[in-house]
């Protein structure tokens, strides 16, 4: 669905998205990341279990919600990539404890 | 100039206290008409914290507490009828509550408060403990280490308020009562058979009256002869993003909704009628529940609001009629959520006849009538 623009490449790094390895570049937010690997869905609403994808990709709109790093409901477009980095999609609510 | 529209009862005021008594009476056959303001009003309404809560009311007044376990009681049987009338769940739910203290000094003052509110003349009886950290941490594993106690009430519950007010609205709209918002009553008069009062949005006359409006009610009970002596409190609330259930037992300051979302609340400040959200006050609030559930420092706060809810010089309601204009009532009090049931079932019964009963008589405002002191 999305394409990266023809811009000199970056170097990579690998982030884990659900315990699968997912290959990004530097400077990528989470959410572009996602994108880029093709990767739409990345939470359900905690009530109503309706999927949500990035959407305004400027830390707005607050769809993007996403695990990283064991820690729930942060704003993937606001998260650079690390290499080494876990994230983990959301589904319903998240649980509060760890 | 359009005719005054004509109805049983005019109740002034369309939040909990209001619409609960509303749907009471409309539910038994009376003409009822909702007078509200608009959208601006401060209400009382918003700033509840959705507990259904018998630990700890009554101290200094028992019939205050007997009146409270009543409505408690009624609660379970005054959901099913809303859910039976309108199809919406209100979420009652009746698990028992904790106050959690946060020192040995805290749980021991807890214990010294119930002592005296139960060892009161005339005190319901009603089931309550205790709880040392150990017997809590069996019902609350993830408290914090300052955590030294709490005390526990069986009959504590809570409820899904913003349903609340919504089954009621519904359901009294169902029985034919007539919404008026942005019907702000200017003046009140009396005239034979009952009331003319004007409002913004035109003339409403009514047999009976009922002032629900809160705080509002100092500014009108004077039009019919009584006095109302509430004053704003305002109550802070912090909102966090919905998780899955993790908390089974409502808090005096904490409880997970329904759908997840973490409340924190209790706050209560003397400002005036001023419902501007302080920072200092929701980061002690936060600071104090994090303490409480330290678990709570993990979550996302979604929003934060404050409301100014209706206070009375000792606490307790008011509730009234006029002697010099008969026919006109008045409930006010601070607890609409809990009192929800009592209203609608008990209070509302009563309204049918032009006299309040004796049980009702303690909560007359001719209680601050004292001598001045010689």
């Amino acid at each position: 669905m999305f394409r990266r623009l023809p811009e000199p490449a970056a170097a990579s790094v690998t982030i884990s998205v659900d315990g699968k390895p997912i290959a990004a570049r530097v400077g990528d937010s989470v959410a572009a990341a996602l994108l880029a690997a093709g990767i739409v869905v990345c939470r359900t609403t905690p009530v109503g279990e309706a999927p949500r994808a990035p959407y305004c990709m400027m830390g707005v709109c607050f769809d993007c919600l996403v695990a990283i790093d064991g820690i729930g409901s942060r704003q993937a477009c606001l998260v650079r990539v690390r290499d080494g980095m876990r994230v983990d999609t959301q589904h319903g609510k998240r649980r509060a404890g760890p | 100039m359009a005719p005054a529209r004509e109805h049983d009862v005019a109740v002034i005021g369309g939040g909990l206290v209001g619409s609960a008594i509303a749907w009471g009476l409309a539910r038994l056959g009376e003409r009822v008409a909702v007078l509200d303001e608009g959208d601006v009003a401060f209400r009382a309404s918003r700033g509840n914290f959705a507990l259904v809560w018998v630990q700890s009311k009554g101290l200094g007044m028992a019939p205050y507490a007997a009146w409270t376990k009543r409505s408690s009681d009624g609660w379970a049987g005054f959901a099913a009828l809303l859910r039976a009338e309108t199809g919406l769940d209100v979420a009652f739910q009746r698990p028992g509550g904790l106050h959690l203290c946060l020192s040995d000094a805290e749980l021991a003052a807890r214990h010294g408060f119930l002592m005296r509110l139960h060892n009161q003349p005339d005190m319901v009886p009603y089931e309550h403990e205790m709880l040392e950290r150990r017997a809590l941490e069996a019902l609350l594993p993830e408290i914090g280490p300052e955590v030294a106690g709490a005390s526990f009430c069986p009959l504590d519950g809570h409820c899904n308020s913003l349903r609340l007010l919504r089954a009621l609205h519904t359901g009294m709209q169902r029985h034919g009562a007539t919404y008026l918002a942005n019907h702000i009553v200017d003046r009140i008069a009396p005239e034979a058979g009952g009331f003319r009062l004007e409002t913004g949005g035109g003339a409403v006359r009514a047999g009976k009256l009922v002032l629900a409006a809160g705080n509002g009610n100092a500014r009108l009970a004077p039009m019919v002869g009584l006095t109302v002596p509430v004053r704003p409190q305002r109550g802070q609330i912090i909102a966090t993003e919905r998780v899955r259930p993790f908390l089974n037992h409502p808090i005096t300051t904490i409880r997970q909704t329904d759908e997840g979302s973490v409340q924190i609340g209790d706050s209560v400040e003397e400002a005036g009628f001023d419902d501007a959200v302080g920072l200092g006050v929701v980061s002690a609030m936060a600071e104090r529940a994090v303490r409480m559930l330290p678990l709570l420092g993990r979550l996302n706060v979604v929003r934060s609001w404050a409301a100014l809810r209706v206070m009375t010089q000792d606490g307790f309601p008011i509730y009234d009629q006029s002697e010099s204009c008969p026919g006109a009532f008045v409930a006010t009090c601070h607890s609409g959520v809990t009192l929800a049931a009592n209203h609608a079932l008990v209070f509302a019964p009563m309204l049918r006849d032009i006299a309040l009963p004796a049980e009702l008589a303690p909560f007359s405002a001719q209680r601050f009538d004292v001598p001045a002191a010689a």
